[in-house]
């Protein structure tokens, strides 16, 4: 079950072995054995609580923000350990991004807002800049919308911009997996479907994981699925078999919208 | 159909309802009327009085003798100097300590301490911080002087200033405090570069508040910088400042130093005014933002 799936030349970019996670002395996730297939979107789904984004936030230690959380276990990204110590943090996240719920455009310009992450790794030229930030715009479809007005307030732009802009600032800085928390939760239908078209235009150059509440964003989107249920992964396999052919009852259950 | 008994019930219930709600209504506003009306007659007072003495002697020449004509050029230089002063002090100090109790303290054991203490701070009456600075400043340096004027002035801005930069970064949403560190940005880039940025209105906002508490403040100055009645902008030595001249000339019984004072006092309402005018402006822009 924890292994990938067996199919055509996957490799596996995470391996999550025996993840346990505690929110001070609540048991939050148990014992997690799980693989994120490189070049693959991977989606967690289940009901509110189950752990799906503690285990999304454990791929880039964000909860180290808040004492009293902590994890055991190994989270091993290309061979490296991430949950160890000796981990360097900030070239973590700078492998692993991450875009979040609701858009977080930093109060500062479009053109800004990717220069950000970018300046914090890298010494630019103004040309080599402005062409990164061109090319993260483009990668993720934003930059048609966006190209007269680059001095503009990245807050003044709608909300499914402001969520590609986001998208565009965590791989303007070309991180190896993006993490998804519920990316288009907050968008209207429209702007949902374009992160969704872009999602899978992105894996061809990273590595994506994806929570979302949404079991048909999960189907549409997603090469594989792991339902999580009371923080315990209940099942994981190819997202086609998990939606017409699961094999436990739960999850059956659960796709069918018999709870959750 | 309802009964006609069920009527008059009806309308009896109705008819008392508009009665409470008139002699709740006009109590308000007589309540209001009566709270404005001071507020006004002591503006109307200000300008009128104020005024009278208003022309171009009072930027051009320093405090007369007693019973002589003059301006107040010496003591509008001398609260600027110790007001800037007190802001440049107070200003970074302030802020930084507001940002430790936001952004590192939080609900530590020692950031709840010293916000108690800051509250105590920000309500204890300025005379007694004018004594203090007396005492620590005045006493040891042997004389007045316009440092320990400016520094009687920071400690009472320093308070706000911490209370309103906590409180500016704590409606900084949390996701973008995460954003800029899942970007791998290390704790103080995030703080200086993105929760500053989101909070800089109301930061200040909060400093120009502080600048209209300190400007009239008279009791800590008469402990520390006191008076002079010269042009001077010598930090160590005694300065000339509004808030004081206008407690001294009120008091005389000259006629001429009645009027600068109401001059004085004009002048000190007229810019509180301004710098609340400006807050406004910024703390409205602070709301948009969030």
């Amino acid at each position: 079950m924890s292994n990938l799936p067996a199919s055509n030349n996957v490799t596996s970019k995470l391996q999550v072995r025996d993840l346990n996670f505690y929110y001070g002395k609540f048991h939050a996730l148990k014992n997690i054995q799980l693989d994120v297939a490189s070049h693959r979107v991977t989606a967690f789904i289940g009901p509110s609580g189950c752990g799906k984004s503690t285990l999304l936030r454990a791929f880039n230690r964000m909860y180290e923000l808040y004492p009293g959380q902590h994890a055991t276990g190994e989270i091993i990204l290309d061979g490296e350990n991430i949950l160890s110590p000796r981990t360097d943090l900030f070239r973590l996240r700078a492998r692993v991004g991450m875009v979040f719920q609701k858009p977080t455009p930093f109060p500062m310009s479009i053109y800004e807002n990717i220069a950000f992450g970018v300046r914090l790794y890298e010494k630019l030229g103004k040309s080599a800049m402005d062409e990164r930030v061109e090319s993260a715009l483009q990668q993720a479809a934003l930059w048609g919308e966006v190209k007269d007005k680059l001095r503009q307030s990245g807050m003044s732009l709608s909300g499914g911009q402001q969520q590609r802009l986001c998208i565009a600032r965590a791989i303007a800085v070309s991180p190896e997996v993006v993490l998804l928390d519920e990316p288009a939760s907050a968008l209207d239908p429209i702007s949902t479907l374009k992160i969704e078209e872009l999602i899978y235009e992105l894996k061809k150059n990273y590595t994506l994981v994806i929570v979302t509440h949404n079991m048909q964003q999960a189907a549409r989107v997603s090469d594989y699925t792991a339902f999580m249920y009371l923080g315990e992964l209940v099942e994981f396999g190819n997202t086609n078999q998990i939606f017409t052919n699961p094999s436990k009852k739960q999850t059956e259950d659960y796709i069918t919208g018999r709870y959750g | 159909m309802p009964s006609s008994t069920d009527r008059k019930a009806m309308d009896w219930r109705y008819f008392r309802r508009r009665a409470v709600n008139i002699v709740n209504l006009s109590g308000s506003v007589f309540a209001t009327l009566f709270g404005l009306i001071w507020l006004f007659w002591i503006l109307w007072t200000t300008f009128s009085a104020g005024i009278a003495a208003f022309d171009m002697s009072l930027f051009q020449q320093d405090t007369p003798a007693p019973g002589s004509e003059g301006g107040l050029a010496n003591a509008i230089i001398g609260s600027l100097i110790m007001v800037g002063l007190a802001t440049v002090i107070g200003t970074p100090i302030g802020i930084l300590a507001g940002t430790y109790l936001a952004e590192y303290g939080k609900k530590t054991r020692v950031a709840g301490f010293i916000r108690f203490i800051n509250d105590i701070l920000l309500s204890a009456p300025s005379i007694i911080i004018g004594l203090f600075v007396y005492e620590i400043v005045v006493l040891q340096v042997g004389h007045f002087s316009a440092l320990a004027g400016a520094l009687a002035l920071a400690v009472i801005m320093l308070p706000v200033i911490i209370r309103t930069t906590e409180e500016m970064l704590r409606l900084v949403p949390n996701p973008l405090r995460e954003a800029a560190l899942a970007l791998g940005a290390p704790r103080w880039k995030m703080i200086s570069l993105v929760a500053y940025r989101a909070a800089m209105s109301g930061i200040l906002t909060g400093i120009l508040l502080s600048v209209a508490r300190i400007a009239g403040e008279t009791a800590p100055l008469l402990f520390t910088a006191l008076n002079n009645q010269f042009w001077s902008t010598d930090l160590t030595q005694p300065m000339a400042n509004l808030p004081v001249v206008i407690f001294q000339f009120a008091m005389s019984p000259y006629e001429s130093w009645h009027a600068l004072a109401w001059a004085g006092s004009l002048l000190i309402t007229l810019s509180v005014l301004a710098l609340s005018i400006l807050a406004r402006v910024f703390l409205r822009k602070a709301r948009m933002e969030h």
